[in-house]
């Protein structure tokens, strides 16, 4: 199964193995790793799934939406690697992923 | 019952009455705190229901959270322009029609939305904390023991009033005219009410725009500071905004600030005491405050709901919504949804996903001060919880007769000796 880390803004890192088909918000959530809100429970809502992902993943990830697009827009500190974590679903593609935390969701 | 005291008469009429009859929007409804078998009642059986007559027209109600969800992300066909009649059942009329893009749709909201962003932003925030639990301990430190007072007025009007002044960075000891202005704004003058006229109504906001615009004069002169007026003044999106424009943004963060945070601070106090063992349990354990608050604030409501226009024909859960028809979320409704929100009835404080409600609503237009109105009742309830074992309340409440602003007039409370 793929292992995915998140690095907290801290430097923490949390290595996971997850069940492809979860979401990334959804892996961190049921892992009780800090630094996602995800207020909305993954409906692409809130933003407050904010997460950094290296470019180099980007074919693997899948497309970014229009109403993803709009919410990040919104986001505190977004950068070209700005993601919702809700939007992209774990799978054995994307194993070795490290993806990065933002300071605090808005 | 939400809250256990829905008279039994209500519940009764709830249930025999045709459906459509229904109309929740009836003032008498909120200030009575009766509309929840109503609502319990269409949830179930019409969840999206139209009715064809109340003092606000025609309306659909949207009751269900999965429903509300799907239209609040949905700003393509369901608009808030205030030309059609903005964000709140009762029409926003077309004399003094401020532009605030609380009632604009993209791109225009965008724009604005993101210049005051920032000031609310958690990392500007963690800034302005130490000097919002200075006030709010000195506002507790002088409160009166072993004596009934109002605690809506005591606290938490003054808390918000005194967050709202450090936001501006406006003359400290004028603070209440915020208020003064943000009640005079949400009135809709009426013989007997706060303002008769509109001509009466426009002039005092005359005076608040006069205020701030030297204020804004100070501080496009000087360096950029973390406080609002001076974001806007230096903004590239704000820095020419007209008048009119200036205005409405300022009566949108006084008037979005205000009463909701206001109404979560009384609120909390008045729901812990009508659940003592949740009381108990924070006082017990100090970490519980965060998801407290957010259970408040889901528990409260703040805004019962934000109204929508349809921009063309869609269908919503078996109904046909006309273009032009006036669609009302009902946030309050939504967050008392059992097939989301488990046991929504009841206040549990530290519940498992505490901050999985709707008083912020979802969307392009989710509240951007939600960061500040939890930053407000957790220090608060922070410095309470140093100094006083319990705030007893002494009677119930007086509720504020609006489908929109759901919140207490008053609410008599005593800290033991
Ligand atoms: C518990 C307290 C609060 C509640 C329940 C609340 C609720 C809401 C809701 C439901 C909306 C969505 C409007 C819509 O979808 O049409 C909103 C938007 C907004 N709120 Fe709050 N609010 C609170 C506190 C604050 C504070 C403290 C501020 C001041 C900074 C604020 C400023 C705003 C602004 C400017 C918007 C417009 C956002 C937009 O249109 O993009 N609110 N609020
Ligand atoms: S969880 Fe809300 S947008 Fe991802």
């Amino acid at each position: 199964m793929p292992v995915i880390t998140y690095v907290e803004h801290n430097g923490a890192r949390h290595s996971l193995t997850l069940k492809p088909g979860v979401s990334l918000m959804q892996g961190a959530i049921s892992h009780n790793v800090p630094g996602i809100d995800a207020d909305c429970g993954g409906a692409c809502a809130c933003a407050t799934c904010h997460i950094f992902v290296d470019a180099a993943w980007n074919d693997r990830l899948g497309e970014q939406g229009d109403i993803e697009a709009s919410m990040l827009d919104f986001a505190e500190g977004v950068r070209e690697t700005s993601r919702l974590a809700c939007q992209i679903t774990v799978s054995e593609a994307l194993d070795g992923l490290v993806v990065h935390l933002p300071e605090a969701q808005h | 019952m939400a809250d256990g005291s829905v008279p039994q008469s209500a519940t009764d009429h709830a249930r025999s009455i045709p459906l459509d009859e229904i109309d929740v929007s009836h003032p008498e409804l909120w200030r009575t705190d009766s509309h929840w078998p109503y609502f319990e009642r269409l949830r179930r059986e019409d969840p999206v229901h139209y009715c064809k007559d109340s003092l606000f027209g025609p309306y659909w109600s949207i009751t269900r959270y999965n429903d509300i969800m799907a239209v609040d992300t949905n700003h393509q066909v369901f608009s808030s322009e205030a030309a059609l009649g903005g964000i709140a059942i009762v029409d926003q009329g077309a004399d003094l029609r401020l532009p605030m893009f609380i009632a604009m749709d993209p791109p225009k909201h965008d724009v604005q939305r993101k210049v005051v962003s920032p000031a609310v932003s958690p990392a500007n925030l963690a800034v302005l904390e130490p000097m919002i639990r200075e006030r709010a301990a000195k506002i507790l430190d002088e409160l009166p023991r072993g004596e009934t007072f109002d605690w809506v007025d005591r606290v938490s009007i003054e808390l918000t009033t005194q967050m709202l002044a450090t936001l501006f960075d406006f003359p400290f000891e004028q603070r209440r005219k915020l208020t003064w202005w943000s009640d005079i704004a949400t009135t809709i003058p009426a013989e007997g009410m706060l303002v008769e006229t509109e001509e009466a109504k426009l002039a005092i906001l005359m005076e608040c725009l006069g205020a701030f615009t030297e204020l804004w004069n100070e501080r496009v002169n000087a360096p950029p500071q973390g406080d609002l007026i001076s974001m806007m003044a230096h903004a590239e999106a704000t820095r020419n905004m007209s008048p009119e424009e200036y205005l409405g943004n300022l009566i949108l963060l006084i008037v979005g600030g205000n009463d909701t945070t206001r109404n979560s601070i009384s609120g909390s106090v008045y729901a812990l005491n009508k659940n003592p063992d949740q009381y108990a349990k924070l006082r017990a354990n100090q970490e519980l405050i965060p998801s407290m608050v957010s259970e408040t604030i889901r528990w409260q409501t703040p805004l019962a709901h934000m109204r929508r226009t349809a921009l063309e024909d869609i269908e919503l859960s078996g109904k046909l919504i006309r273009k032009g028809d006036k669609v009302v979320m009902w946030y309050v409704s939504g967050n008392r949804d059992d097939t989301v929100i488990a046991e929504p009835d009841r206040y549990i404080i530290d519940r498992e996903r505490p901050r999985q409600h709707m008083s912020f609503g979802y969307g392009i237009h989710r509240c951007v001060g939600n960061r500040l109105a939890e930053l407000q009742l957790r220090v608060i309830w922070e410095e309470i919880l140093k100094r006083f074992p319990v705030i007893e309340v002494m009677g119930e409440p007086e509720r504020v007769p609006s489908p929109f602003v759901k919140g207490y007039l008053n609410l008599p409370v005593r800290i033991p000796a």
